[in-house]
């Protein structure tokens, strides 16, 4: 395999990795600030105990989600070099930016929630709190304002060196920053990750439930996950709405391969289960489809034409249909499966019969990892539709590589994270499990308030084992 | 009125100067744990001196790394495609210390915190060492082709000036490690601490000097500008002053005193490499191949950018971290939140 290949795969597997815990902390930090405010209002011993759990939770995903990210901050540089180069005048800005305006203050208010509770008060916790959830946010944006750039290019002009090299150059930040697609991919993704940690959050209080191991804390977290669960599920069709509008007005060739439409034609139909497509031509078995559905959902008109495959003749320039359109329908029919666990969820609740309905309960402990499968595929497509460009228009993947790296050095590289990755997924998993295993009851009882900042019975932070 | 550009370097040398202070005393914590801790209390102990505030430390690292690609692109990409291999290792390093920091507590097991503590010790030291390295290869200006590549692979960046930089570096993160201790911790924890930190100032100035003699006659470009500017002479005149008043503070047990001035030798070393580059930020072999800040930098708009960025930002950015340390403030106590 060459250097491009390898570094592809690299790139992918690192991203993708990294992705699992920023989506889990993301969720897990707003769900944290929430209890963390009724906590502070309230002053109940409850809340205490569910956001010192949450934050044990929070913690051991962090530490990975922060030595993954590293990788990603430096990757640019090490595999992507002419890339780098190219882009460096408007990407690095949004890089930097998060580092000041997110990282910093993640990671500073962080300190106090694991380790700080003690030292200071009751007003002072609830705003670490906050504030630790403000920064993931804040860093989600920027990070994605640089991936939006790359999908939709904007603010910008390219410019010729005396060398003869061209890069881009921005001519106005905010619209670099505010292209085309970084606002309906920041709702989409923040929806997404507030799934993810209240799908985690139900699944482990439901787990507690079928136990037999429920209590005051569980009881409050799974309808609290429940609620978030459900909003969220409902805010992934909006937003995915808007997502698919953006990519068909902006991306109509990634489109094309999404909904697997090779020739421009009108009144299409809206494909919904079935064989993927070849990258020449849709599956020999036509996928069960809604008739002119896909006319009808896009311009709101059944008979409207829409846009194929087609439209660029030299098919080297398409994106490998396949994976696209793959990664597009799973992820929809798994918002779809979400989607229903949580009406029958809500039914339940309003049969008052939430902590008794066992099966419901077994589905939604099985549902813990689906929402990141549908990041992870979300992912996909983005990334994969955007093939074979970097940077969607203006610089060819093959094009970015870095000129001095072997494909030897990439391979070891790329064995050595493969096997590191491996044990630090592994390592997450046994911390968690451990985390759960031992239950919110482990908690102390602190009593909050501004004149009784905690009581000095402890182990209580994220990090705290049994020697303490 | 300096141009963008220097404004540009000043900043990112504070960026990773910033890194090397903070930064530098928890590799350095990690560093010397093992010589200075003899038992399960006393780890934890160093481990709870810097477990609130390491990850926010590694923040200036991430945020000095996004600054050079923002500001100046082909730099960040010359330097970590070029030093590729190393990269990957200082990576690994990184993720090896940061997950033996989180996860020896999770285990009572003997076997368990012994190999993560001989985890966190190496990371620490290769992470610490590596920069010392990759610094002096820059230092010293890489063979690059007449593409701007470096092709010189891993083993091209060992040479004896760079190995000695390593050693200078490892040295100055011991020393800053086991101040911090000596000032967050008490009992014979704290005695031993200090031991290693007289010890490493040794071996920080063994090397400086090694370094400084290895350069004279190696290539001698590297002390031009001493010779043209007389201001260039603040790091190393800084640097002897603060190392001989520290060991001074460390007799008349001044804690707090002798971490700053530790600190501040960390200052006027870096001052003293940002003096040997600058205008060059990657000297080449070949003097015209070399990325400075005249011919590496991004444009006045994408400088201006972030240059209000970073006006806006480093100040909040420093007011809360120093409410978080405010917070930490006093020796270690077992019986609190902690590892
Ligand atoms: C819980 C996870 C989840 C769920 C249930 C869905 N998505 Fe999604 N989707 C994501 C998580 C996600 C994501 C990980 O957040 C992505 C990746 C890139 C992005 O912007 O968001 C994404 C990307 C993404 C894209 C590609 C954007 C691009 O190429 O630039 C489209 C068109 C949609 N989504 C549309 C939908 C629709 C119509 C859904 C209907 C249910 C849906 N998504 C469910
Ligand atoms: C700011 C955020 C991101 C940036 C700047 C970015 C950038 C890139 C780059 C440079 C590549 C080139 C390699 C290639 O084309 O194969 C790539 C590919 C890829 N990225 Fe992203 N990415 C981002 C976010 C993500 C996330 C969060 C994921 C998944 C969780 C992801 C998944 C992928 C995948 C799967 C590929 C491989 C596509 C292929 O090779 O066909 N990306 N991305
Ligand atoms: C959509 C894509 C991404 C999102 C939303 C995202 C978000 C986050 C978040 C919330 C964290 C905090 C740690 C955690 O919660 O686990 C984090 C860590 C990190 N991410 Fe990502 N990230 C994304 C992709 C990337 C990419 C492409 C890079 C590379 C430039 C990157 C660089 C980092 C770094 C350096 C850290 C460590 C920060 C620390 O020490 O707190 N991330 N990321």
């Amino acid at each position: 395999m060459d250097v491009v290949q390898l570094s592809r795969i690299q790139f992918a597997l690192t991203i993708s990795f990294h992705f699992i815990f920023p989506a889990v902390t993301i969720g897990l930090a707003g769900l944290i600030a929430i209890v963390e405010t009724m906590r502070w209002r309230t002053r109940r011993d409850v809340y205490d105990r569910l956001s010192v759990f949450l934050t044990k939770l929070f913690a051991v995903t962090f530490v990975i989600g922060v030595v993954s990210g590293i990788v990603m901050e430096f990757q640019f540089g090490t595999n992507w070099a002419t890339f780098s180069g190219f882009v460096g005048d408007i990407f690095g800005a949004p890089l930097a930016a998060e580092g000041i305006f997110a990282f910093f203050l993640e990671s500073a208010f962080v300190g106090i929630v694991l380790f700080g509770r003690n030292r200071v008060g009751s007003t002072v916790r609830w705003l670490a709190g906050v504030l630790v959830c403000l920064g993931t946010t804040i860093s989600a944006f920027w990070i994605l304002v640089a991936n939006s750039w790359m999908q939709t290019p904007a603010g910008f002009k390219i410019v010729t060196d005396a060398n003869g090299v061209s890069k881009a150059q921005m001519t106005d930040f905010w619209q670099a920053v505010f292209n085309p697609s970084t606002l309906p991919r920041l709702f989409h993704t923040l929806a997404a990750c507030w799934v993810v940690g209240a799908f985690f959050l139900m699944g482990i209080s439901a787990w507690y439930v079928l136990r037999h191991r429920n209590s005051d804390v569980t009881a409050i977290a799974l309808r609290l996950a429940v609620i978030v669960a459900f909003l969220g599920s409902g805010l992934m069709f909006v937003s995915g709405d808007l997502q698919t509008r953006e990519v068909q007005a902006n991306q109509p060739l990634k489109f094309a391969a999404m909904e697997g439409v090779f020739h421009t034609e009108k009144g299409v139909a809206l494909e919904l289960i079935g064989l993927p497509p070849s990258q020449s031509g849709p599956a020999a078995i036509p996928p069960l489809a809604i008739p002119n559905g896909l006319s009808a959902m896009t311009n709101l008109d059944p008979n409207s034409e829409i846009k194929g495959l087609d439209q660029e003749p030299d098919t080297s320039l398409w994106p490998p249909v396949t994976l696209t359109w793959m990664s597009f329908h799973l992820m929809v029919g798994l918002g779809v499966l979400m989607m229903l666990l949580m009406l029958f969820g809500a039914f339940f609740w309003w049969r008052r019969s939430l902590d008794s309905s066992v099966w419901w309960l077994r589905f939604a402990v099985l549902a813990i990892p689906l929402p990141i499968i549908a990041v992870e595929l979300g992912w996909m497509t983005a990334e994969v539709g955007r093939q074979p460009w970097i940077v969607q228009g203006l610089m060819m993947t093959s094009k970015g590589v870095s000129p001095g790296v072997s494909a030897t050095d990439v391979g070891i590289s790329l064995i050595a994270i493969l096997l590191v990755y491996a044990l630090l997924f592994f390592l997450w998993i046994y911390a968690l499990t451990k985390e759960i295993g031992r239950g919110p009851e482990a908690a102390p009882g602190v009593v909050a308030g501004p004149a009784a900042p905690v009581v000095a019975a402890l182990p209580t932070a994220g990090q705290s084992g049994e020697g303490n | 009125m300096p141009s963008l550009q220097t404004v540009w370097f000043l900043l990112i040398g504070l960026l990773f100067i910033g890194y090397a202070v903070l930064d530098g005393f928890d590799l350095g914590a990690g560093i010397v744990h093992l010589f200075v801790a003899r038992n399960d209390a006393e780890r934890r102990s160093v481990l709870n001196a810097i477990g609130p505030v390491w990850d926010g430390n590694e923040v200036w690292l991430i945020t000095g790394g996004g600054a050079l690609f923002a500001a100046f692109p082909l730099v960040y990409a010359t330097v970590f495609s070029g030093l590729y291999l190393a990269v990957m290792l200082l990576l690994g390093a990184l993720i090896l210390r940061a997950v033996s920091i989180e996860f020896r507590s999770k285990e009572t097991n003997r076997l368990w915190r012994m190999a993560w503590d001989a985890g966190f010790a190496l990371g620490s030291a290769l992470a610490a060492l590596l920069f010392g390295v990759a610094l002096g290869n820059i230092v010293r200006g890489l063979p690059l082709d007449d593409g701007g590549v470096y092709r010189g692979g891993l083993a091209g960046l060992l040479n004896p000036f760079s190995i000695v930089m390593g050693l200078l570096t490892l040295g100055l993160a011991a020393q800053q490690g086991s101040s911090w201790i000596v000032l967050k911790t008490e009992g014979a924890l704290r005695t031993r601490a200090q031991r290693t930190g007289v010890a490493s100032t040794l071996v920080v100035i063994a090397a400086w000097l090694a370094a400084t003699g290895i350069a004279w006659f190696d290539s001698n470009r590297v002390f031009d500008n001493f010779a043209r500017n007389p201001l260039a002479w603040i790091g190393p005149l800084g640097t002897a002053v603060a190392l001989a008043s520290m060991l001074y503070a460390y007799r008349r047990r001044q804690e707090f005193l002798a971490f700053v001035l530790s600190s501040v030798a960390i200052v006027g070393l870096a001052a003293t490499a940002g003096a040997t580059l600058y205008p060059n930020l990657v000297p080449a072999v070949d003097a015209s191949r070399s990325l400075t800040v005249n011919n590496a930098h991004s444009s006045d708009t994408a400088l201006t950018v972030m240059l209000v960025i970073a006006l806006v930002g480093m100040p909040i950015v420093i007011a809360y971290t120093a409410f978080i340390y405010w917070k930490f403030k006093g020796k270690v106590q077992l019986d609190e939140a902690g590892y």
